[in-house]
């Protein structure tokens, strides 16, 4: 008998082995979702109420839901935030395009071709390694306050996810799998559009999971930097005023934005890549 | 049991020498990577509906021999003629297959088996191979899982399909590299079953490479044997036991004594 598991007679000779469950498992995850939220609720409020933390660092959970209503009033009823929301969604959206494009034909160029491994290949990642919003002060002088230089930066640091994801994937396919379709005789052509790309299905999209993050941490940062009418622009100025509150407010309905590409990427994911069973089981995708 | 140096035709029990379809002489392979000979001087002969295992220790170059056969990698010496063409390249009168099945996942096990044909000729005469694809899988006895994706196959399943997949182009000859080595045991025996009689129903040629003793044994008229370092033919071997072979035919004396002899001359390499 170990400490783990219960030791059960049921009848002679029989003996029963229960697992004992514990108390995390056995509830649902709403419920311990939900139970984490108000113990860190209330050590929040606990916090404020005892006067720990200066308001102006950490307002208290009343002031941030009485901000929460106000932004959110404001976004559904067609006033300015709802404005700057769709400023910055269609920032990311077109970063996200721009950089999903070229960074799968980068990654095809580096992943297929022995030119783009070899020499394409260094200076991407030499790239790759620099901190890239340090590209933001070059990329508002070249286009601009507007929303170009955002969508460039943001673009700019959600392309090299993809294009590693993509070369990864093309070397997916097992020397087995290549050997089959060159007994077929099938041209490179064939190989690359129906083997060596359908086998990297499932990298590319764990790179487009990074670059959905990326892409909104670009975006924002733009904004912060360059002006302009988006959300990050919004969220500096409350914080310049030290309106903490509603900083809080607005990276909420903000991050919402992330959620919604994050989980439009895993929804494409599950309809494309239908045969990749384990990438379904994880309860995030 | 005759036993035979590079083979004079003597074969078995038929006594008219069959038509050679694959034809070998001084095949040599050195990789030029790292400069190591896995194959030296190679000759041998397939003849029509004959099936050929070869044996040997890993390494000596059984893989390479086959892949040259199938024209996926070219020789340093030597040459390969099949059907009096020289091969010079993948052709679809090569059906080959791998220790893994390699079913592609996004598609049907059916669409999986018409893929040689998709490739070659395209999707119209694909979907015309549909029907051919449903007789072969109903002769391995898949005939149910035909619109199933290969996800949902068990491993010999898998295997039984892919066995289709190399049949569909009725090749004139199948290249088989330990095509069952990754099966269980009672799995694996009756696949060999099932390649026997698929064999002799299609009236195949057939190479097969394999580990098992046992299994080139049950299944081959004649067995190369190869040592290593540089990869070699050592001796050829005449099975003549009576056909179709059985599983129960490993319990008589005559299996027993050519098994002892083809250990006896892979113990002999390996003491070397
Ligand atoms: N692409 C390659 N480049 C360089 N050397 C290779 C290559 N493929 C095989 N070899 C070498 O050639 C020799 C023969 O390899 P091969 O795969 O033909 O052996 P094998 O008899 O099939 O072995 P096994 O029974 O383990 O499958 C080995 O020493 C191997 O290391
Ligand atoms: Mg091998």
């Amino acid at each position: 008998m170990t400490d783990a598991t219960q030791h059960i007679d049921a009848g002679e000779g029989d003996t029963v082995w229960v697992e004992e469950v514990s108390l995390i498992d056995s509830m649902p995850r709403w419920l311990a979702m939900g139970l984490l939220f108000v113990v860190a609720v209330g050590i929040w409020d606990l916090v404020t109420r005892m006067g720990w933390v200066s308001p102006i660092i950490l307002p208290s959970p009343g002031e941030t839901l009485a901000d929460l209503i106000f932004v959110g009033r404001n976004l559904f009823t067609g006033g300015y935030m709802l404005e700057a929301l769709w400023t910055t969604t269609q920032t990311v959206f077109w970063a996200f395009l721009i950089a999903l494009g070229i960074g799968f034909l980068l990654g095809v160029l580096v992943g297929e071709t022995k030119f783009g491994e070899r020499a394409v290949l260094p200076y991407l990642v030499a790239i790759d390694t620099m901190p890239k919003v340090a590209f933001a002060p070059l990329f508002i002088a070249w286009l601009g306050f507007g929303i170009s230089s955002k969508v460039a930066l943001a673009a700019f640091i959600a392309t090299f996810p993809i294009v590693v994801s993509t070369a990864a994937g093309l070397y997916a396919a097992s020397e087995s799998e290549r050997m089959l379709f060159k007994a077929m005789g099938a041209t490179r052509m064939q190989t690359l559009l129906r083997l060596k790309l359908p086998i990297g299905l499932p990298y590319m999209f764990t790179g487009l999971k990074i670059a959905a993050v990326g892409v909104m941490a670009g975006a924002i940062t733009g904004e912060f930097l360059g002006g302009g009418k988006g959300f990050g622009a919004l969220i500096r100025q409350s914080a310049s005023q030290m309106d903490t509150p509603r900083v809080f407010a607005l990276i909420l309905y903000l991050s919402l934005l992330g959620l919604l590409l994050y989980f439009t990427v895993v929804w494409a994911q599950r309809r494309i890549v239908f045969w990749n069973k384990e990438e379904r089981a994880g309860g995030l995708g | 049991m005759t036993m035979a140096k590079p083979c004079p035709a003597a074969v078995g029990a038929t006594s008219t020498p069959a038509r050679p379809v694959y034809e070998i002489s001084g095949l040599s392979k050195t990789y030029a990577r790292n400069r190591l000979v896995a194959l030296d001087d190679v000759t041998l002969t397939l003849r029509e509906g004959e099936f050929v295992s070869v044996i040997g220790s890993s390494g000596c170059g059984k893989s390479t021999l086959l892949k040259i056969m199938a024209g996926l990698s070219p020789p340093t010496r030597g040459r390969v003629m099949l059907e009096g063409r020289p091969v010079q390249g993948p052709r679809s009168d090569i059906g080959i297959m791998f220790q893994q099945a390699t079913l592609l996942p996004w598609k049907t096990t059916i669409e999986n088996i018409v893929l040689p044909i998709e490739i070659r000729e395209g999707k119209a005469a694909a979907k015309a191979a549909m029907q051919k694809a449903l007789d072969l899988l109903t002769l391995v006895g898949l005939g149910d899982f035909a619109h199933v994706y290969p996800g949902e196959l068990s491993g010999g399943m898998a295997q039984r399909a892919s066995i289709c997949r190399m049949l569909i182009a009725e090749p004139a000859v199948l290249l088989l590299d330990e095509p069952f080595s990754a099966l269980d045991e009672l799995t694996r025996d009756f696949m060999n079953m099932e390649l026997q009689r698929i064999c002799r129903e299609t009236k195949a040629t057939a190479f097969l490479v394999t580990h098992s003793l046992a299994e080139a044994v049950i299944l081959s008229d004649r067995i190369v044997v190869m040592r290593a370092r540089p990869g070699r033919v050592m001796e050829e071997v005449e099975i003549d036991l009576p056909r179709p072979r059985t599983l129960e035919m490993i319990n008589t004396p005559k299996f027993g004594a050519i098994v002892a002899h083809i250990r006896g001359l892979l113990d002999r390499e390996a003491a070397e």
